[in-house]
């Protein structure tokens, strides 16, 4: 598989993903520096975490016109599987390839623990090696989780089947209180209409292995292996 | 340029022997930017004036150490050619004036020094200390410094994996701000701040140089008076993304073979790192200011010489290798600029668009720094504390749900939860446990780092309580199964020219010195943090200890949660004759409400051979969980490791009384096994006290038949202090 990760100066879990590609599939990535116009096409690009540009001025949004994130959004149009993960996932709204925004989180304050999810839709090449509604455990860390979408937008995200990941407890139960940041209807991770693009602000990359707390992170990984 | 006056150097913080002793060295009276230059040299922050003299007291060296104090960080070897390298360094002052940017700077700070050295920060711990919690403005200060230290570690991207917090009003005017940051490096790739070679040249990079933290470190040595707000303008404001640039920047540029010597500019900015490398190399540096970066316009040269701005970094290339450097730099969109060259003169030399501004031999100002041998009053000895004593006979499932109700004992995951601390994907041990852990980038190695101090004890005698934090640190190592290797310290006291607070600062000393000698323990880097005191009234003597150990596998890491049911409980070190140690304990003061009385002794061999026989059991295999027991005795840690696991503890009845399970005796942990019998036969053979309490099981921590407390009411009480308490308006 060729595949990239995207680093913009800021980035910081540009290695956390390196890691998960070599280690779960196997192959080196690409890492890509923000600056560059052109990119070799690849099968999958993550847009990783961090601070991409401080967060200054918004997160993401100057990361989002970046001059590769043309590429990347090209790549992305013509069906390369991406997954923008925390930081990616602000970079993702901001560029448009995915509706909504990432607000600060209803505490006002950083989060950083393990949480639950529940895969929403097991469909996916980014989650078919999960069972429908299973849930699984992985960290999140960021400070500006609450994902934001007007009423008509959400509904078509839930007819579309674009929800990909709710924040639940333990026993998969979604309510506020197992809403960690906020966010609209709990959703923790997201897909485009055409199911080629994952973002989410939970960490699959840093749940691969047990000796850190968690490895049901792999699935997102070992099921874009087919 | 005019000539300055006494005046103008007591305002500068200089006394007039210091004065008198500058204009003799200079051979004239200096100018202002020179006197600039003296002050900053010369202050306590800098110079270690008082505190010189004992800190060549502490043990440096060990087999494994590669360099000790004097560096911007100690370097150990961790074998395979690696090193670890780290150090811990206060920020208390601007912490107390501004407590977001005072907090964020430090971490900055304390990073700079770890990448200036050639290594991957992997690791960042502190140590807080705040004001009682009742006091109107402590929420304050716990909110801005924790998201200070969580807004510029977290942008960073280094994990935050553990540390400290107390509270005592003896911090109500000076709150404690101490972080530590620990990096790895090839040990063939480490870089030192050295400047060598006549005409290499000197070259400026990181951020542009503002008028923010002028005299920065000249305010930290120094007392607080009403006016401490007034004093916002010297601290600095941190920038975490231009820091994570340059330290991008740095690390790549020290792949090829282009640096001579680097140097952090932090406290006195450009002055003392130009002054530091060029000592070390024993060469001149002559400087062009009008070369350097500037934020604003028409900054003087006494200006940028003081500015403590951040992010900013100097070094020596080696000739014709600018251009390279650039690049690199100008790639992460940095500021780069030669701003000057090495000579054979040994002067540094002070020029701005051909005008000279200052001309000083560099060995006159670092060489002849003012040292004082401080007058010294050893602090009065406290009488022990007897059981006999106490007054309240309350049972103690009772006293540990008072306990674990206090600020002092309640879960600190209001405060980790704000840091990043999975972040490079190494964490395998979260805040929370004895120590923070993580792995060495793609090797089974991990490295335990803890950070400690227990001032109650070392305001009762300064000497048992310098001994303590050393212990407990290399405890808190052991505890999680890894070999403790050398430490960093970071010495907090008050006004050092008070005999007592310096009989404080000597007893202490003494007490580390002692304790690392016996565990083996060097002191590779450290910071020392004076004057911290308002109107007269001093902190208590706060020593921290920063601690780091290896784990040679990563698998066999231990942490404090119970693992399963039906396993048993052990108290290793101690027995059920020991009388409770109550002098300086916390329930002497939460139960008694009495803060006195003789601390713990420590008997440091007997804590060796009980450490080492932990870390023996560890490796067979007969350990599934392990937690020192510290602050607050025996029932406390059981009740934090069930807390931990959500799995119970049924402890016997034993022929005690209720004091003793919240006795502070040292030297002691609490384990459990699934194999009594080789534990207790190593127990015997190896001549170690050990004593059964119990099993694990059910939801519930119980004593004997009648006792009990669900684990849900005591995880309610202990898990939501913090939150309760920054919920409520102050």
């Amino acid at each position: 598989m060729k595949s990239a990760v995207i680093v913009f100066p800021g980035s910081n879990c540009d290695r956390d993903a390196y890691v998960a590609i070599r280690d779960v599939l196997g192959s080196e990535p690409e890492m890509a520096w923000h600056g560059d116009s052109s990119l070799e096409k690849k099968d999958l690009i993550i847009v990783p975490g961090g601070f991409s540009y401080g967060d200054y001025l918004r997160c993401g949004s100057m990361a989002a016109n970046s001059p590769l994130m043309k590429e990347v959004i090209k790549q992305a149009n013509e069906g390369t599987k991406i997954i923008g993960i925390c930081n990616g996932f602000q970079i993702l709204t901001e560029t448009g390839l995915l509706p909504g925004t990432l607000m600060r989180n209803k505490g006002l304050k950083f989060i950083c623990r393990q949480i639950h999810m529940r895969v929403e839709n097991n469909t996916t090449s980014f989650t078919r090696k999960y069972a429908d509604k299973q849930v699984i455990q992985v960290p999140v860390a960021h400070n500006e989780g609450n994902y934001v979408v007007e009423d008509d937008v959400l509904k078509s995200l839930q007819d579309n089947d674009q929800v990909a990941f709710r924040y639940c407890d333990e026993s998969g139960t979604v309510n506020d209180d197992t809403n960690p940041n906020g966010a609209t209807d709990n959703i923790a991770g997201v897909l485009n209409k055409n199911k080629n693009i994952l973002a989410l602000m939970p960490h699959p990359e840093r749940a691969l292995s047990k000796l850190f707390g968690s490895d049901d992170g792999r699935g997102v990984f070992e099921s874009l292996m087919g | 340029m005019t000539e300055v006056t006494r005046e103008n150097a007591k305002e500068h913080g200089l006394t007039d022997e210091e004065f008198d002793l500058m204009c003799q060295l200079v051979g004239r009276v200096p100018n202002l930017t020179e006197l600039g230059i003296f002050s900053a040299m010369w202050n306590e922050h800098c110079s270690y004036k008082s505190s010189k003299r004992w800190l060549k007291t502490l043990p440096t060296t060990a087999p494994w150490v590669i360099c000790g104090p004097g560096e911007n960080a100690g370097v150990i070897d961790i074998e395979d050619g690696d090193a670890a390298i780290f150090k811990i360094e206060s920020h208390n002052h601007p912490s107390y004036i501004e407590p977001y940017q005072g907090a964020a700077t430090g971490v900055g700070g304390i990073l700079r020094d770890v990448f200036t050295m050639g290594a991957r920060p992997v690791a960042l711990m502190n140590a807080l200390r705040f004001g009682a919690p009742e006091h109107p403005k402590t929420r304050h200060f716990v909110n801005g410094v924790v998201s200070g230290i969580g807004g510029y570690g977290n942008c960073m991207g280094i994990p935050t994996v553990g540390g400290e917090t107390e509270f005592h009003e003896a911090y109500n005017g000076n709150i404690l701000v101490n972080a530590m940051c620990v990096g790895t490096a090839k040990t063939d790739k480490i870089f030192y701040a050295t400047a060598s070679g006549i005409g290499n040249p000197v070259v400026y990079v990181g951020a542009k140089t503002g008028r923010d933290g002028i005299h920065g470190s000249t305010m930290a040595s120094a007392e607080f008076t009403e006016d401490a707000e007034s004093k916002r303008p010297t601290v600095q404001v941190g920038d975490p993304f231009t820091e994570k640039l340059v330290m991008e920047a740095c690390l790549e540029l020290m792949k090829t073979d282009s640096v001579i010597g680097i140097q952090d500019m932090g406290a006195a900015g450009l002055t003392c790192s130009s002054m530091e490398m060029a000592s070390k190399g024993q060469v001149g540096v002559e400087l062009h200011l009008e070369n350097l970066p500037t934020r604003e316009p028409n900054m003087t040269p006494y200006e940028i010489m003081l500015s403590e701005s951040q992010e900013r970094m100097l070094m020596v290339l080696k000739p014709g290798r600018e251009e390279e450097a650039h690049q690199i730099f100008k790639k992460w969109g940095l500021d780069f600029a030669v701003i000057g060259h090495l000579t054979d003169t040994g002067r540094l030399v002070v020029k701005m668009d051909g005008e000279i501004y200052a001309d000083l031999k560099v060995q006159d100002i670092v060489d002849n720094s003012p040292e004082y041998d401080r007058p010294w009053k050893e602090s009065p000895k406290k009488t022990e504390i007897t059981p006999d004593t106490l007054k309240n006979t309350q049972d103690p499932i009772q006293s540990l749900k008072l306990m674990l109700d206090t600020a002092n004992l309640s879960s600190r995951r209001w405060i980790w939860e704000q840091y990043d601390h999975m972040v490079m994907g190494d964490t395998i041990q979260y805040p929370g446990g004895d120590a923070g852990v993580v792995r060495v980038h793609d090797t089974k190695k991990a490295l335990a780092i803890t950070t400690d101090c227990s001032p109650r004890y070392c305001l009762s005698d300064p000497f048992e309580g310098g001994k303590q934090v050393v212990a407990e640190a290399w405890r808190n190592l052991v505890a999680v199964g890894a070999k403790p290797l050398a430490i960093t310290n970071n010495l907090n006291f008050g006004n050092p020219e008070r005999e007592e607070i310096m009989g404080q600062f000597v007893g202490c000393i003494k007490g580390i010195t002692e304790a690392c000698k016996t565990l083996d323990f060097p002191v590779i880097s450290g910071n020392v943090s004076l004057y911290n005191e308002t109107e007269g009234k001093a902190i208590m003597p706060t020593p921290v200890i920063g601690g780091v150990g290896l784990m040679r596998d990563s698998s066999k890491m231990m942490t404090m949660g119970f693992k399963d049911k039906n396993e048993f409980i052990y108290l290793v070190g101690g027995s059920e004759k020991d009388v409770p140690w109550l002098g300086s304990s916390l329930y002497l003061k939460d139960i008694e409400g009495i803060e006195d009385g003789a601390p713990p002794p420590v008997d440091l061999s007997l804590e060796r051979k009980t450490g080492e026989f932990i870390l023996s059991l560890n490796e067979k295999s007969l350990l599934s969980a392990c937690h020192d027991v510290s602050a607050g005795g025996i029932l406390i840690a059981i009740a934090e490791m069930a807390i931990k696991s959500k799995i119970g503890a049924q402890l016997y009845n034993l022929d005690v009384i209720p004091a003793w399970w919240f006795g502070e005796n040292q030297a002691r942990y609490i384990i459990t096994t699934n194999d009594c019998a080789s534990f207790e036969k190593l127990a015997t053979s190896n001549n170690i006290t050990t004593l059964k309490l119990g099993e694990t099981c059910g939801q519930k921590i119980q004593i004997g038949d009648n006792l009990s407390v669900t684990l849900d009411e005591v995880d309610q009480i202990h898990g939501k202090w913090f939150d309760r308490y920054m919920s409520q308006a102050a």
